[in-house]
């Protein structure tokens, strides 16, 4: 079971934010979930180790791509050529 | 390629659109001047690609994915964006930001999801193909919902590039059509290697659909008709295998014994992959609206996410952020990716007595609007589908008859990379019934 309180939390660790109004129904919603979950319990068997797949890259090399303007078109807020974000520290 | 232009003003009662191009070009090729919707998860270049999100409200993307650069060398006029549930995430159309899609059968009823604009853009006679995406069922269910045929390829055969991702491990484009032999000559179309999508496999599709399945055999699991599902749908089920025998197969009873955790590993997974690529949509590089640049970031980010993501899609991301946080992670992904194997060991072990599983596509008919209001009960509803996501195998569905005046899908799921055989089976049943 998580609490009101956690589920507050982890809101806040995803970033997603939550309204006051919406957190009983959520918590209420997420504990059924998570109760369901536990069927996961019945899971016998160990992760496979290795199934021989080794990553995929493909070699560095500088290709046609997007313009500066055709990537900053979508962005709602820019300025002199660069993406204007909030502060991170 | 491209030079001419038709029109395409549909009236769309059902709302199976978020974006028509009423005077799409169209070139030459297998597809010419044929109207293709495209779900609205795939980018297409200078067309609004939203996910039904209004956190992509207004986005234009500034390339195609690669299917739909193969749509347009093929020929294809591409006819408009079709609805969906928000970023894919549900199974009934309902969650889309913009106003659910109704089925054409019955405007009461949801055209099942997520792929629901798409299906009931070809059940109301707008097109004759679309493209859907298919995460945990999301191309068959609307497919049996709506009476159309869907058919989520093998993992890997088609191109992700530019598809906007949910869940990359369990998510493939694939076509949808009136009949199987739409689904068969998309298929041709998008299929293929494409060295953009790192799980790209080079299987290219060339097959014409053939109705001949003597001797062919056909495993029947008794998950797939046990409780949960409604008995007239297992009956109609039923009586269309039957028929596939009158035409020369053989059943096979079988049981798939990880189907008893097998859709919560898929909930596991499908929110743990969310919580990581749904990450990016910050209001910042695109969508919006633009973050208060003079608060925190943090406190920025949660603002534009809170009021841009609906419910379900914010409870899917706080899901599979709770999955994998440390103390969860063994408890949850940890089991759900031995759940995974299990799965896909399950399937190993019938394929290699039988040639292709049949069963029902979903457990049910259509639900009414707003029927599946909890989400944990239109989680259940999936429970026949996410199994071929799981394993990554390739499963169609093909109407076979209707319960309570509601279509019926018959699935039919194959070996990995034996899709020609899916759409055969498909195709065989479906000209025995014409």
């Amino acid at each position: 079971m998580v609490t009101e309180h956690e589920v507050k939390h982890i809101a806040e660790l995803a970033d997603v934010g939550i309204h006051k109004e919406e957190l009983e129904t959520f918590t209420h919603q997420f504990n059924a979930i998570l109760e369901y979950f536990d069927t996961l319990d019945l899971v016998r068997g160990v992760p496979a180790a290795e199934d021989g797949l080794v990553n995929i890259l493909r070699e560095d090399e500088i290709e046609p791509s997007l313009t500066q303007e055709e990537v900053l078109r979508n962005a709602p807020a820019r300025e002199d050529g660069f993406i204007k974000a909030p502060r991170v520290m | 390629m491209a030079g001419h232009t038709l029109t395409f003003e549909p009236a769309d009662p059902y709302h199976a659109f978020l974006t028509t191009c009423s005077r799409p070009e169209h070139g030459h090729g297998p597809l010419a001047g044929v109207p293709i919707a495209v779900k609205d998860n795939i980018s297409t270049k200078g067309i609004e690609t939203t996910c039904a999100s209004k956190i992509l409200k207004g986005y234009i993307p500034p390339y195609d994915a690669h299917v739909v650069t193969l749509l347009r060398k093929a020929g294809a006029a591409i006819a408009g964006k079709t609805n969906m549930d928000e970023f894919g995430m549900g199974t009934t159309t309902e969650n889309s930001a913009f106003g659910p899609t109704l089925n054409p059968c019955d405007t009461g009823r949801v055209p099942g999801g997520s792929s629901g604009g798409s299906a009931a853009a070809i059940a109301g006679g707008m097109v004759r193909m679309a493209l859907g995406t298919d995460t945990g069922g999301s191309i068959r269910c609307p497919a049996a919902f709506c009476g159309i045929a869907g058919l989520k390829p093998t993992y890997g055969r088609v191109s992700r590039y530019g598809l906007i991702a949910y869940a990359n491990s369990l998510e493939q484009i694939g076509s949808m059509g009136k009949t199987v032999s739409d689904v068969a000559t998309l298929m041709g179309v998008i299929a293929g290697h494409d060295r953009r999508d790192s799980t790209s496999v080079d299987r290219p599709f060339a097959h014409t659909p053939k109705g001949e399945i003597k001797g062919l055999r056909i495993g029947i699991p008794e998950e797939y008709f046990g409780p949960g599902v409604d008995p007239e749908v297992a009956t109609v089920v039923r009586k269309a295998i039957d028929r596939l025998v009158e035409l020369g197969a053989v059943t096979v009873p079988c049981s798939i014994p990880s189907m008893q955790y097998a859709l919560a590993a898929y909930y596991v997974t499908c929110t743990s992959e969310a919580s990581s690529n749904l990450a990016r949509f910050d209001g910042v590089r695109y969508g919006g609206p633009a973050p208060d640049t003079k608060k925190s970031w943090h406190e920025a980010y949660q603002d534009v996410r809170r009021e841009g993501f609906g419910p379900e899609v914010r409870r899917r991301i706080m899901l599979g952020t709770f999955a994998l946080s440390s103390g969860y992670y063994g408890k949850y992904y940890a089991k759900a990716q031995v759940a995974r194997q299990n799965v896909k060991a399950d399937f190993a072990h019938i394929f290699a007595g039988v040639d292709v599983i049949a069963g029902p596509t979903m457990p049910s008919i259509a639900f009414r609007l707003g029927e599946k209001s909890d989400p944990l009960s239109m989680y259940l509803a999936d429970i026949l589908t996410v199994p071929a996501n799981l394993a990554g195998i390739p499963a169609i569905s093909v109407p076979c008859g209707k319960v309570r005046g509601m279509p019926v899908g018959l699935q039919i799921m194959g070996k990995h990379f034996e899709d020609e055989r899916v759409i055969d089976v498909a195709y065989t049943y479906e000209q025995a019934v014409i």
